[in-house]
């Protein structure tokens, strides 16, 4: 019986946190238009969600654009298609690794530091305080965060992609020597802006709203305790990355199904 | 107040930054731009089969991208494909008697308008049709003859 019964208890357990981080992310999007009177808050927080992520984006990007070039020309030089590579490079990260890895390194890098922000606000009653001061924390502290996520996401996966296909072209044209005119007019023949770019930018705003989402979310129902913002922030990246990755299946099926 | 503006510039080079990657992304790596591109003067060609050939394919002589392919249209009269390429102006100087081949690069590559000059004296200019063409070989169609070859000639011993 006491088996059925902590099931019970974790299922509504479970069942009530995700109604609470819906009416939480209800309550903040109501809050969202408010913000126009307080531009210099949510520039602000773009400087600390979206700036303070642009090296660590640009690197990567970097690094996984020369990758792909290698890999890929070790690849498709065997059929004599190495022309290709440019192809390859650039929709593989626009449709895909662009937005996803960009995701999940947004989640690592400002994820964390929101739920840990907002979590050690609320341990030391610093969101309680502003209650007593007739300030919403949902309207001043968590709608300028959400939107900035929600803002900074897609320009950094569109930054990311593009550094990538630099990479991908210092890898393949300037280290592997593939011609640079077909390393780039293929690129352009298959690419196509509304189908591969904009869904890839379709993809990274669904990324920044889920991420952000939790991120605020875990830190502003954490256990107000050292351990608790801990487990929040551990949950945070964990969460937010396998929402990502799942939710990035889901959308390539929708979007680029042949429904 | 000048920690203010270091953030508030920082953020300004941020936007600029995303903005400016997705319009590489645009302009670079996807082909919005290809109608811009697609330019200089246009001349028509007609061709049996064009194969796999499609609008932006290259069109070359001796291997130099002189051109790129603007339209492909059905010719309801002739039954044949007509190719409409534009050339780049600085190339002005191809005789009239050019003649344009569909070729593949590679065994499995894309398909391109090979252009072989001819020695004529005048030059072609735009509206200009090319006549000598020659169309694209479609590995099916000759593996099939082939084939069919092969097979007569062993029914014949």
């Amino acid at each position: 019986m006491s088996f059925f019964q902590q099931l019970g208890h974790h299922a509504l357990a479970a069942f009530q946190r995700l109604g609470r981080a819906n009416l939480f992310l209800w309550t903040v999007l109501v809050g969202v238009p408010g913000l126009l009177f307080r531009l210099r808050l949510l520039i602000q927080q773009l400087f600390a969600v979206g700036v303070l992520s642009l090296v660590i984006i640009v690197v990567a990007g970097l690094f996984v654009g020369m990758v792909l070039g290698l890999q890929g020309y070790y690849t498709l030089v065997d059929f004599g298609a190495e022309e290709s590579l440019g192809v390859m490079v650039a929709l593989s990260l626009v449709r895909e690794l662009g937005p996803v890895v960009a995701a999940l390194l947004f989640a690592g890098r400002a994820g964390s530091a929101l739920t840990a922000e907002i979590g050690l606000m609320k341990t030391t009653e610093q969101l309680s305080g502003m209650e007593m001061m007739a300030v919403d924390p949902l309207k001043r502290v968590i709608a300028p965060r959400f939107v900035a996520g929600v803002l900074s996401m897609p320009l950094l996966a569109a930054i990311f992609s593009a550094v990538g296909v630099m990479g991908g072209y210092v890898a393949g044209v300037t280290l592997l020597g593939v011609d640079e005119g077909a390393f780039w007019s293929q690129m352009q023949g298959r690419v196509d802006f509304h189908e591969d770019i904009m869904n890839g930018v379709i993809k990274s705003v669904v990324f920044g709203v889920v991420v952000t989402w939790i991120a605020l979310f875990e830190g502003y129902d954490a256990v107000p305790t050292s351990e608790g913002v801990s487990r929040a922030t551990t949950r945070t990246v964990v969460y937010a990355s396998l929402a990502v990755l799942g939710l990035d299946f889901v959308l390539t099926a929708l979007m680029f199904g042949e429904v | 107040m000048q920690n203010t503006r270091l953030v508030e510039t920082m953020v300004g080079v941020f936007i600029a930054a995303g903005a400016a990657a997705l319009l590489m992304l645009a302009m670079k790596v996807s082909n919005l731009n290809a109608f811009s591109d697609v330019e200089g003067y246009e001349v028509t060609a007609q061709f049996e089969n064009i194969g796999g050939l499609k609008v932006l394919s290259p069109v070359s002589v001796g291997g130099v991208r002189i051109g790129r392919v603007s339209a492909i249209d059905f010719d309801q009269e002739d039954y044949e494909a007509v190719v409409t390429m534009a050339i780049n102006p600085q190339y002005d100087r191809l005789p009239v008697d050019t003649s344009a081949s569909i070729f593949t690069s590679g065994l499995l590559g894309e398909q391109y308008i090979g252009f072989e000059p001819g020695g004529e004296e005048r030059f072609l200019k735009d509206g200009d049709q090319i006549t000598l063409t020659q169309s694209a070989m479609v590995l099916e169609q000759i593996i099939g003859q082939f084939i069919f070859s092969k097979a007569s000639e062993g029914g014949g011993e």
